[in-house]
């Protein structure tokens, strides 16, 4: 790392005693990136910049809010028509919330479709899972604050999972409540906490990014970078096309905003917190709908049939564990997914796989938003099975039986030769 | 410095020694591991139990209640530490059947009468074991269940008319509180 002089003599001063000028000018100006990165690329840094929005929106609403079981509810109402643009600030934070997980589930299957999991990403793809596991608890606890009834029950519902853990399940639940049921030390707590957590995913973050250039970007091809004919500097290439991906994505953000700013939320939410009513129909937010569908879908007597440890894992069990064990398969990713080939494009088989993948969670998503019974309850007991198959089955055979198609000599030849792939550079 | 000296001693006596003085250090070096382990997990207890109920919240732990003005097929909903708790003067007919239903028939077995200290008052936690929702039969426009008791609408789960769980989703009775009966028309929860 050659230290280069900068012109303007007071970046030269700092940039000697402290080369952050540099280390920018490494990372995000000359930073070395494949020259055919496509749009699916623009979705890792366009999460960055809501995890920056919710952070600047969360600490102003702080300024307003107040958490307190006999307050907090009113004071939420009071930003909505009180406080100057309250109701700007909140419903960009609310809308805010989905637009996270909107971008993060098109990164995470990005990562699935062109392989960017695989040697040597592993631990970058594991960050990211950490930080979508950071999302989730961070979102749950935002949740609550506004406590109204689906705040409430929600927090009910989910605190009362970790009830499963065998000795301790009680006691960590009354230790997780303050008390004996949801109630003013929960909230205080869950309010203190998702201060906390936005800043811990700004940190897993940064590490994420460390990873990230450390090996760089994959890219849709899924080969190595051979030379210099395969890079262009990151500026002003993909600042430009980032920045034309913000302006899109803000035309979605602010469209909801705007116009539908409850089109993501549950009208029983703006009902205030009552210990004593459950809403007849409980649902989650919409991006826990996949994960509460496999909650709710292992059989009741599933343990008692297949007969593992039925006295330590009781029927409720299996449901958590099955919901938990959905989301840490996707640690091991990289080791279930047998072929050495990245992209979906040069595989024919996986290609399949992966978008059958993709309409599987959507299926789960639905049925989560639905009452667990009936036809509804079978489809999301397939979907659920599906989602297992895939990724405990299908993806290690699939790597071994399948035929790939030849890859390219190189980025470069792949681009410039003008065959199909020439537009993916554009 | 302890370096130094350790082997100035160590070539003036010999070598024997120095592996004795490996000894004495290891002694230390774990012994001081063990201390400031036990210390940390000491000092981190605090941290752990202020998240636990506070004595405000313990000191609030017992309810009393009138239940004089109940009617017979009525039902009234308290509250204890957070929770409703359900108080339901049962039918005969309730009664009945509650005590005739065979042990075997209950996922979570238990005779109706213990679960009541008068047969005719049914005093229960109303949380539904399965995952904390409110079961829905307390009022009498409500949907009873299968058996005629109460019913947790989030996924389903179907109590007797003795609280006990017959089908559905959640593993156990609705719990019954420690209470007592004051006098005829008063009980206390807690
Ligand atoms: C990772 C970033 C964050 C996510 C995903 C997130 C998510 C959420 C969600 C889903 C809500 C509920 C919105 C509603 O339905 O009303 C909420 C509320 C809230 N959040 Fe955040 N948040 C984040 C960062 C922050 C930060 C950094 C603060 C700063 C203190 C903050 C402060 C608040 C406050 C005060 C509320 C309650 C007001 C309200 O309900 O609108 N948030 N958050
Ligand atoms: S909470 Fe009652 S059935 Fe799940």
């Amino acid at each position: 790392m050659s230290t280069p002089t900068w012109k303007n003599p007071i970046v030269q001063w700092v940039d000697h005693r402290l080369p952050i000028v540099t280390f920018l000018d490494h990372a995000i100006v000359k930073y070395p990136t494949p020259r055919n990165l496509n749009y699916w690329w623009n979705f890792g840094s366009l999460a960055g910049l809501i995890l920056v929005i919710m952070i600047g929106t969360g600490i102003i609403l702080a300024m307003s809010y107040t958490p307190h079981t006999s307050m907090a509810f009113d004071s939420v109402e009071r930003i909505m028509r009180d406080v100057n643009y309250g109701w700007l600030i909140r419903y960009l934070h609310m809308n805010g919330g989905s637009m996270f997980f909107i971008a993060v589930y098109i990164h995470i299957f990005r990562g699935m479709y062109y392989g960017s999991y695989k040697e040597p990403r592993e631990l970058l793809w594991i960050i990211g899972i950490f930080i979508f596991f950071a999302m989730m608890s961070t979102a749950f606890l935002g949740y609550v604050l506004p406590w109204g009834q689906m705040s409430f029950w929600g927090a009910t519902v989910i605190t009362n999972l970790f009830s499963i853990i065998p000795f301790f399940g009680e006691s960590i639940v009354q230790w997780l409540w303050g008390g004996f049921s949801i109630d003013n030390p929960t909230l205080n707590k869950f309010y203190s906490l998702h201060y906390l957590m936005p800043f811990v995913i700004f940190a897993l973050v940064f590490v994420h990014l460390w990873a990230l250039h450390t090996h760089k970007s994959s890219n849709p091809l899924g080969i190595e970078v051979k030379g210099d004919e395969d890079e262009i500097p990151f500026h002003p290439y993909y600042t430009a096309k980032d920045a034309y991906g913000v302006g899109l994505f803000l035309i979605f953000f602010l469209g909801f905003t705007f116009f539908a700013p409850n089109f993501f939320g549950e009208p029983d939410n703006y009902i205030e917190a009552n210990p004593l009513v459950t809403p007849t129909h409980i649902v989650p937010e919409w991006y826990f709908l996949p994960f509460y569908a496999i909650l709710r879908a292992v059989p009741d007597n599933f343990v008692d049939v297949w007969g593992i440890l039925p006295v330590i894992i009781s029927a409720k069990a299996a449901g958590v564990i099955a919901m938990f064990a959905s989301i840490l398969l996707l640690l091991v990713l990289p080791w279930l997914d047998t072929s050495k080939v990245r992209s979906a494009k040069f595989r024919p088989t996986y290609f399949w796989l992966f978008w059958l993948f993709v309409i599987d969670t959507i299926i789960l998503g639905f049925m989560g938003a639905k009452p667990a019974e009936g036809t509804f309850l079978l489809i999301g007991r397939l979907a659920t099975a599906y989602y297992f198959l895939h990724l405990v089955i299908f993806i290690p055979l699939v790597g071994k039986f399948e035929k790939t198609k030849p890859l390219p000599e190189s980025i470069s030849a792949a681009v410039t030769a003008g065959g199909s792939d020439a537009k993916e550079g554009s | 410095m302890a370096d130094t000296a350790s082997t100035a001693e160590g070539t003036a006596n010999g070598s024997s020694d120095d592996s004795h003085d490996d000894t004495k250090r290891d002694f230390l070096l774990y012994s001081t591991i063990a201390v400031g382990a036990a210390g940390t997990v000491m000092a981190a207890w605090p941290f752990i139990d202020i998240m636990n109920p506070s004595k405000d919240v313990l000191a609030l732990a017992s309810t009393e209640l009138d239940i004089s003005s109940v009617e017979e097929g009525q039902s009234i909903t308290a509250i204890w530490r957070g929770k409703p708790i359900f108080v339901r003067r049962r039918t005969a007919k309730e009664i009945e059947t509650a005590q005739a239903t065979e042990l075997k028939d209950l996922p979570d077995p238990e005779a109706d009468k213990d679960r009541v200290k008068k047969s005719q008052w049914l005093v229960m936690i109303g949380v539904c074991t399965h995952l904390g929702c409110i079961p829905l039969g307390q009022k009498s426009g409500d949907t009873k269940g299968e058996f005629g008791g109460w019913f947790c609408p989030c996924h389903g789960s179907h109590y007797d008319t003795s609280g006990r769980i017959r089908k559905g989703p959640a593993p156990k009775n609705l719990p019954i509180p420690p209470y007592k009966f004051i006098d005829d028309t008063n009980i206390l929860i807690g």
